[in-house]
């Protein structure tokens, strides 16, 4: 699983550099995420823009990221792409995760 | 006229991940609507990672039969295995999850079924002779939603 990060004024930026997070790499992904935000900052966005396809366990791991980060630190969405967004609204996680279209958009709201 | 086509593929991760995308690929050749193409490729996944994680779990994984048929109401996919049945050989109800809570609590699982009943209009399932039988329907028409 490869993730990368970029410290902005905005937040800590974790970029998802494969096209899937499903059932094979859930638990991966979840323990990637654990060791890449492990820095602190208040506020992570994960950059999904490259990832085309997530199913429920991929959604399971984005929850349990999101709950490994602590209650006073944030995890926001951004770049889903259609059929990762549909899986989100249907789910109403979209009530659960800010999710914004692009990275830029995400960035342009300053939520440290 | 009415398009049906079969395909196979081993119940493990890798060779799932394959087959699903086949199977859609091939839908949308026959002109399955892109929209309805993203709807079956999440259903389908579901489906096929519960034979691959419950089905075949006890045992070396068996063959994941595929088979559609379209037409220009419906699309019907049955998917079949040799494994597991379902607890009580019946499909649960499930309802949607529960998101209000703290986070803390936030469910990390239990989507799946969820998932597959909202982008069907119907979900059948059948224990026969040692096989599990699912099928799923989905509305291709231009008289549904």
């Amino acid at each position: 699983m490869s993730l990368t990060s970029t410290m902005t004024d905005s937040g800590q930026i974790v970029t998802v550099n494969v096209e899937r997070i499903d059932a094979a790499m859930a638990i991966q992904f979840k323990e990637d995420m654990r060791s890449e935000t492990e820095s602190g900052a208040s506020r992570v966005i994960l950059d999904l823009s490259e990832v085309m396809f997530i199913d429920s366990s991929g959604l399971g791991a984005i929850v349990a990221a999101m709950k490994q980060l602590g209650s006073s630190r944030k995890l926001d969405l951004a770049g889903l792409s259609p059929m990762v967004d549909k899986v989100f609204r249907l789910t109403r996680m979209d009530t659960v995760f800010d999710l914004y279209a692009s990275l830029n958009d995400a960035t342009a709201v300053n939520n440290t | 006229m009415v398009n049906s086509f079969a395909y196979s593929f081993q119940a493990t991760e890798l060779d799932a991940r394959g087959g699903v995308g086949t199977v859609v690929e091939r839908l949308r050749s026959m002109g399955l609507p892109a929209a309805r193409a993203d709807d079956v490729q999440i259903a389908l996944s579901e489906a096929v990672n519960n034979v691959v994680e419950h089905a075949y779990a006890d045992t070396t994984p068996g063959d994941v039969d595929i088979g559609c048929n379209l037409d220009t109401e419906q699309l019907w996919i049955s998917i079949r295995d040799a494994g597991l049945p379902l607890p009580n050989e019946t499909l649960a109800t499930r309802k949607p999850a529960d998101l209000s809570g703290p986070r803390e609590d936030l469910p990390e699982g239990g989507f799946g079924w969820f998932l597959i009943r909202e982008l069907t209009s119907a979900v059948t399932y059948e224990r026969d002779n040692g096989t599990n039988r699912l099928s799923l329907c989905f509305d291709v028409g231009n008289t549904c939603a």
